[in-house]
């Protein structure tokens, strides 16, 4: 009997002293948990996409509870409503949070762009831009294998013809899908502009003729066309200004190759978003 | 037996991880990024200390009661309540530091290689100095172990060449036997 009891006791003695000093402990080295990060927290989305510049939602929220100075409109995910809600547990002004999308800069469908192969290889964008710079004429466009479309977490972006194409109504503007074009085909612009450049070609014009019918040659008909001076025209590729545009789509207009599209007008069906949101 | 021989022969020689198999998971699971591998070895450096201080003096009392073969129970339960307490306190006074190595503290609560060095401690004979240092040794011989890996880890996330059936986790069991082998070569130094 006394060979069980001894260590029965022995290990219940130590297991009771152990649970004494951590109990004692845990309230001595109590740290209070700060209720801000806390709620802040919750109001974010959870999506942990980066897009904020923080390592995720919980990194934000700290960061924010600590210097509120920061912003509390940095959420594109969240939006507007996001910023609203995180201010009001600040008690802070929200200041504006412009919604962001992503905008494919090319528009070289099946019809447009020349290819210079038959790609049978690896179906992604990374693994086709490794041979010999993809399988278009064109060495800035985008790849269409879909790279950005598995990567994105909404189901925004999606190969249509040959090219991406965001849906603007589901895009957060996240910038993950942007991360993931080879080509960096992919950039992040305020969703007020409605009028883009289709095309990401910085090849003189008669190259870019040659392999894309969609391309923007540099002739500088938009930037003459613009009276916001919006439009500059930099390494044979016309640039719009988001700040200076009016979406006015002049430019559209008289772009010969029809490299800019202007998303209001739903003319062209090169902007099948636009239609697809209306739908 | 001097300091210097013991240190040795446990950093290069009997190194817990490359040489007894001690310690495993976190030299696979953490050595993917060489600030995390850092981390996480120093912190074993820490708990190893920790845990020899504290249960050495416990394997007194077991062996007074002539219970001896409770060891394996006792220290277990003494690491994990030491690991606890050393995380709630480090929460309190040195944030900092809980920030660096506090993800890590709770993966070592069941780490076998602690556990070994404690056991080891007393299957030795060591005295209470010697004891430390040892565990201190061991400490560092795991360190060094994870630094050297997460290099070598690095250097095999960026080769692209790699067969298809040996990427991910058999290249990384192939990579660390060699590096076992490597430290074979310390072999009858001590």
């Amino acid at each position: 009997m006394q060979a069980i009891l001894t260590p029965v006791l022995l290990i219940v003695a130590i297991g009771f002293v152990l649970a004494v000093i951590l109990t004692i402990a845990s309230k001595i080295f109590y740290v209070p948990v700060d209720e801000t990060v806390a709620n802040l927290r919750a109001e974010l989305p959870g999506a942990n996409c980066g897009a904020c510049g923080f390592a995720g939602c919980d990194d934000y929220a700290s960061a924010l509870a600590a210097d509120p100075s920061i912003g509390a409109s940095k959420c594109p995910v969240g939006g507007a409503d996001c910023a609203a809600k995180l201010a009001e547990i600040l008690g802070v002004d929200a200041g504006s949070a412009d919604p962001q999308v992503a905008v494919v800069m090319c528009n070289g469908n099946k019809d447009a762009a020349k290819t210079i192969m038959e790609y049978q290889g690896l179906s992604t964008c990374k693994a086709a831009k490794q041979l010999f710079g993809g399988l278009n004429a064109c060495a800035h466009g985008c790849l269409g294998l879909g790279d950005c479309q598995a990567a994105c977490p909404y189901g925004a972006i999606m190969v249509c013809n040959g090219v991406a194409v965001v849906d603007r109504e589901t895009c957060v503007g996240c910038g993950i899908c942007a991360k993931q074009c080879p080509n960096s085909v992919i950039r992040i612009a305020p969703a007020k502009n409605k009028v883009v450049v289709q095309c990401n070609s910085k090849d003189s014009g008669a190259k870019t003729r040659k392999a894309c019918s969609n391309g923007c040659i540099g002739c500088k008909k938009c930037e003459k066309a613009c009276k916001f001076e919006a439009i500059k025209v930099e390494d044979n590729h016309a640039m719009i200004d988001p700040e200076k545009c009016k979406n006015c789509g002049l430019c559209a207009k008289e772009c010969p190759t029809g490299a800019i599209i202007n998303m209001r007008a739903k003319r062209k069906p090169a902007a099948p978003a636009a239609q697809a949101a209306e739908a | 037996m001097g300091f210097g021989t013991i240190l040795l022969g446990i950093i290069l020689v009997n190194n817990y991880v490359l040489a007894q198999f001690l310690g495993i998971c976190p030299f696979l699971g953490v050595s993917k990024k060489l600030d995390s591998a850092a981390g996480m070895g120093v912190a074993v450096i820490f708990v190893m200390v920790l845990a020899t201080a504290a249960t050495y003096p416990i394997m007194q009392i077991l062996d007074a009661f002539g219970i001896g073969y409770l060891q394996t129970i006792a220290f277990i339960l003494i690491i994990a309540a030491l690991v606890q307490f050393v995380e709630m306190a480090l929460k309190k006074f040195i944030p900092a530091l809980h920030k660096s190595l506090g993800v890590y503290l709770p993966l070592i609560t069941t780490n076998c290689a602690v556990l070994g060095v404690c056991i080891s401690n007393i299957d030795e004979g060591y005295t209470y100095i010697q004891a430390l240092v040892n565990s201190a040794g061991a400490g560092i011989g795991f360190l060094l172990a994870m630094v050297i890996f997460s290099g070598m880890r690095g250097k095999l996330e960026a080769n692209t060449s790699i067969p298809k059936c040996f990427q991910g986790v058999p290249i990384v069991l192939v990579t660390a036997a060699f590096l076992s082998l490597s430290f074979m070569g310390f072999g009858g130094l001590v």
